[in-house]
């Protein structure tokens, strides 16, 4: 067993995290800044941890990564970082020219206290920062909520430096698409543009975390959303934010700081998410659901009543970050799947827990937050014996000792591809969702049933 | 084979005109330290390779390759143990990102035997905390993980907060180790600020290894001729097959720090007559240590190549000193390498000539150039990512290594005879005897002297450096880690992962080396990146028209 220290009996830990069910802000703040166009993410802290960001995020997307770090050593700790950042910046925009340099700070420049406002005005002021070039940042510490947050931090942050109201409005909409992968932003695109409906996305890492093998590096390749674009944000009539946890607070900021007025939806993962966002779509921006669309619709909807009967009361426990979660609980119980455990490091709040209660019933038993890790979710499959468990890579070790198909969702997955090039939102993305998860149960029909009732068709 | 080998030759580009060009797009203050960072080796008779400037401050916002002392001490040396549980003291990325990724691989002797490998355990430290202090939750961290794990030892892992906001680790445990007599419970202060790589967290690791594990259980272990290696990871099972060779030769072999190893081996380390180090860089201090305690002499070896595997094995059957050992040794030795001499004459014909830098680690770069030279591959720039002077320049300059503010923030332990323990292995004739027979006790060679002319040996290599050797030297492999892997293949140019080895491996030995031919052969010689143009790339004129307008 590879967890063979874990006993089926759950007590109460305070103080010891065993398998994190989530990691820290500055990664997710890394990955919202790559889906700004010729941006360069740096990290303000010790060099370790843009090493461990980079690496993570490298093995979850087989791309490249690139980002920059402050390199503190135990000087800059105890004197501050701002001698580091400085000459940073200077290096970073004559080696490497980007257009932007998004700067997140971590645990160790949090404590000391640089000020990072500051610090950007003097590197502005003495002349680091060349003309029409842009360096932002936001804060992102380590020992306050997750990854989910600091994704969310750095999606503010784009709209606090960049936004602004002109006073013209553009007949567009602002789509804040969430902590989702290259593959999911890119099908948000293609349901805006199939529905006629003019949009401005932001961060959108699609073109860049999921690029093409040309026989040629691009630092900076050419996917992204512009400053330009971010910066017409704010002339938008109306803001959709997917995923309350990451979307929620750039969304607050375009309300508050330009005025565009915000609707906070679920992620479209599934029929009914999806539904609700090609409704206000369709609403907002004042088009027809077009006949494409309806037949996307018709095809989820077609495979749902075809297969039906594996599904039906199919046992499911997940973990994972929240705003997947609560959609993905509602799609597997709109199958007639039972969601029974969900489990998420990120302190969701108990918003997040009514939201999943909505979906898959008050029975299913959520925790979220602190002490809300693997290990316990381990417990809870142990006792619970679910048919399928929803996870990221680590959920392997689960999946195998306890012998239950493992269905990869979430953040990192290290061992599989797929997530880079093949979405989980909308109805094709529900649709492939349901392929795997088809293939699971049935694959271990397959492999379980005995000889006199393995079944050709299925 | 064409006449590839001269062709790659003669296009070699000049080396100081390579390091030119790149000094050239620096600020002057960046150009003037890469300078010292980037040597053109020059190898003469009987003369001293040129000074590197090496193990000094990462270039702030240059992308290095480079991590922390954190993962050092925590994700290299201490990592993997399978019995020692490991919390890190932090917030909770650290944890996170140490946890599984560096593929220690680990056997236990049987399904009840501890593995807490698996398990990534953290204080998870919140703002309150940071505030307030974290010595109470890691108090209690302990508490729940002796109740639950019930283990022989507690490693406590400092992340960088942790020294900041004065926690004290040590006091901690002592105080934990006072409430369970039975668990050896011990602190790492390997703050991801200390020291200026990964470098400095595995001296922290090796003094406290030293201090408070080595040494705590006097039980020698059955048989003859008993060794610990130091520097081995058993990163893709390395470590497997060396065990596998060391004990057909007849050798005992008594802990490896740390691969496939269990907190008891450690314990009991000071019993064996010989150390031998693989990876200097990372653990030639407990090395050092232990000879200077127990008496126990130690070698460098290294079993990364096929023919530094027999040396080695020669080298330590040398050692020892019995025919009998000796004979098996060479018998071992012939056997095994009918196998790989078939398999690298096979490989060799379709490498031969082909161009290789590597960029990795404190040795790793060093000693896989072996391998690209058992198959006729021509290593054109290498360095390393955390080393100090003595890696590339050989052990004899430590006396005039200028110790920085950096490196004097990591304690350097004084160590003297143990009165009751120190046992001499051998007789100062002995000994004498051994060294006049070629052997070199406490020494290592470094890289450059064993790395050919005109090559470049640059220390921290970072990403625009590579695109620059990527395009100047169009090489048939680059050998480094995950961060670089798609950056460089995206170019067209193969990329070998030589810390995690592509979830591959073993290397190292006999077994190993065929593994790496065949792995080398198939990278270099794959049809993949001449798949990069479409057809319409290659003739983009548009020549074709419809059948009926003829």
């Amino acid at each position: 067993m590879l967890l063979r220290h874990t006993p089926k009996k759950l007590e109460e830990r305070e103080a010891l995290t065993i398998n994190p069910a989530k990691t820290c802000q500055p990664v997710g703040a890394m990955y919202a800044a790559l889906g700004i166009h010729k941006c360069l993410p740096h990290s303000h802290g010790s060099q370790g941890c843009c090493s461990y960001h980079r690496s993570a995020l490298t093995r979850h997307y087989k791309e490249p990564v690139m980002a920059t770090t402050s390199s503190f050593t135990e000087g800059a700790s105890v004197f501050g970082g701002q001698a580091n950042l400085l000459e940073g910046i200077n290096n970073i925009f004559t080696v490497y020219d980007p257009d932007v340099v998004a700067v997140h700070t971590t645990c160790l420049s949090e404590v000391i206290g640089d000020d990072l406002n500051q610090i950007i005005r003097k590197a502005q002021e003495e002349g680091k920062i060349p003309k029409g070039k842009r360096v932002i940042h936001t804060n992102t510490p380590s020992f306050k909520g997750s990854h989910v947050t600091g994704f969310a931090n750095m999606t503010q942050s784009m709209v606090t430096y960049f936004s602004e109201n002109t006073g013209s409005r553009q007949k567009q909409i602002n789509l804040i698409p969430g902590f989702v992968e290259p593959s999911d932003m890119a099908e948000l695109k293609r349901i805006m543009s199939e529905m006629g409906v003019k949009s401005v996305m932001f961060p959108d890492t699609s073109g860049v975390l999921n690029g093409p093998m040309t026989g040629k590096f691009k630092m900076f390749p050419n996917g992204g959303a512009t400053v330009d674009q971010i910066k017409s944000a704010g002339d938008s009539f109306f803001t959709l934010a997917l995923g309350r946890t990451a979307s929620l607070p750039a969304a607050k900021s375009l309300d508050t700081k330009c005025k565009v007025p915000c609707e906070i939806l679920d992620l479209p993962i599934g029929l009914r998410a999806t539904d609700i966002f090609v409704d206000n779509l369709r609403k907002t921006a004042g088009v027809n659901v077009p006949d494409s669309i309806k037949f996307e619709r018709g095809q989820l909807l077609d495979v749902i009543t075809d297969m039906h009967q594996y599904f039906y009361g199919k046992k499911a426990a997940l973990v994972g970050d929240p705003d997947q979660l609560s959609s993905l609980a509602e799609f597997l119980t709109d199958l007639d799947m039972k969601v029974t455990v969900v489990v998420t490091g990120t302190p969701a709040g108990p918003k997040f827990e009514r939201r999943v209660h909505e979906a898959s019933g008050e029975k299913t038993t959520v925790k979220y937050g602190l002490g809300s890790d693997m290990f316990l979710f381990h417990q809870l499959v142990k006792n619970d014996k679910p048919d399928l468990i929803f996870g990221n890579t680590y959920a392997k070790y689960i999946a195998r000792d306890e012998d239950i198909p493992l269905i990869r969702t979430g953040f990192p997955i290290y061992d599989r591809i797929g997530h880079q090039y093949f979405p989980m939102v909308g109805y094709k993305g529900a649709l492939r969702l349901l392929e795997r998860v088809l293939s699971a149960v049935m694959d271990r029909q397959d492999r379980d049933a005995p000889e006199e009732r393995f079944e050709l068709v299925m | 084979m064409d006449n590839t080998i001269e062709k790659s030759i003669a296009k070699l580009p000049d080396a100081a005109e390579v390091k030119e060009e790149i000094l050239a797009k620096y600020p002057a203050k960046v150009a003037r330290k890469r300078a010292k960072q980037i040597i053109v080796n020059k190898v003469n008779e009987g003369e001293q390779v040129q000074e590197i400037m090496a193990n000094t401050r990462t270039i702030p916002g240059i992308l290095s390759m480079r991590g922390c002392a954190y993962a050092g001490c925590k994700g290299v040396v201490l990592g993997p143990t399978r019995d020692i549980l490991q919390i890190t003291h932090g917030p909770i990325g650290c944890g996170f990102y140490s946890w599984l990724t560096r593929r220690n691989q680990t056997r236990t002797k049987s399904d009840k035997h501890p593995n807490y490998m698996p398990y990534a355990m953290s204080t998870d430290l919140q703002e309150d905390e940071i505030i307030f202090g974290g010595e109470k939750k890691l108090k209690k961290a302990i508490d729940e993980a002796v109740a639950l794990f019930h283990p022989k030892a507690i490693g406590i892992f400092s992340t960088c907060p942790v020294g900041l906001i004065g926690d004290d680790v040590h006091s901690v445990a002592r105080e934990m180790e006072e409430k369970y007599p039975d668990v050896n419970i011990f602190g790492f202060s390997c703050e991801g600020y200390k020291g200026v790589s990964q470098s400095a967290g595995h001296h922290v690791a090796n003094n406290k290894v030293f201090t408070d594990v080595v040494g705590q259980l006097e039980e020698e272990k059955e048989g003859k001729f008993k060794l610990n290696i130091l520097g081995e990871y058993n990163i893709g099972g390395d470590a497997f097959e060396i065990e596998r060779i060391i004990d057909k030769c007849g050798f005992t072999l008594h802990s490896t720090f740390s691969g496939n190893s269990e907190y008891d081996e450690f314990a009991s380390a000071h019993t064996v007559d010989l150390n031998v180090v693989m990876c200097h860089r990372s653990i030639n201090y407990l090395a050092e240590m232990m000879e200077k305690k127990y008496g126990i002499p130690w070698f460098k070896v290294n079993f990364v190549g096929a023919e530094a595997t027999a040396k080695s094995l020669r080298k330590m059957a040398a050692y020892f000193g019995d025919k009998e050992l000796i004979a098996q040794t060479e018998k071992v030795i012939a056997s095994e390498l009918v196998e790989v001499e078939k398999i690298r004459l096979e490989v060799k014909e379709r490498c031969e000539g082909k161009l290789a830098m590597l960029f990795v680690g404190g040795s790793r770069a060093h000693h896989y150039q072996e391998l690209f030279t058992e198959i006729g591959m021509q290593t054109v720039s290498a360095g390393y990512e955390f080393a100090h002077r003595d890696d590339y320049e050989g052990r004899k300059v430590i006396p005039n290594i200028v110790v920085d503010a950096d490196t004097r923030n990591i304690e350097e332990l004084s160590v003297e005879a143990d009165p009751q323990r120190y046992r001499e292995r051998k007789t100062e004739k002995e000994m004498k005897e051994l060294e006049k027979s070629g052997m070199r006790f406490n020494d290592y060679e470094g890289m450059m002297s064993e790395m050919k002319d005109n090559t470049l040996v640059i220390d921290d290599l970072n990403h625009y450096e590579a695109e620059v050797l990527i395009e100047k030297y169009k090489p048939a492999v680059f050998c480094a880690g995950i961060k670089e892997k798609y950056v460089i293949q995206k170019s067209g140019v193969p990329l070998k992962q030589l810390h995690s080895y592509d979830y591959s491996g073993p290397y190292a030995g006999f077994k190993g080396a065929v593994n790496f031919y065949r792995e080398i052969d198939r990278l270099v010689n794959t049809k993949v990146f001449s798949l990069v143009k479409a057809p319409w790339d290659n003739s983009p004129e548009l020549a074709g028209n419809y059948a009926w307008n003829n």
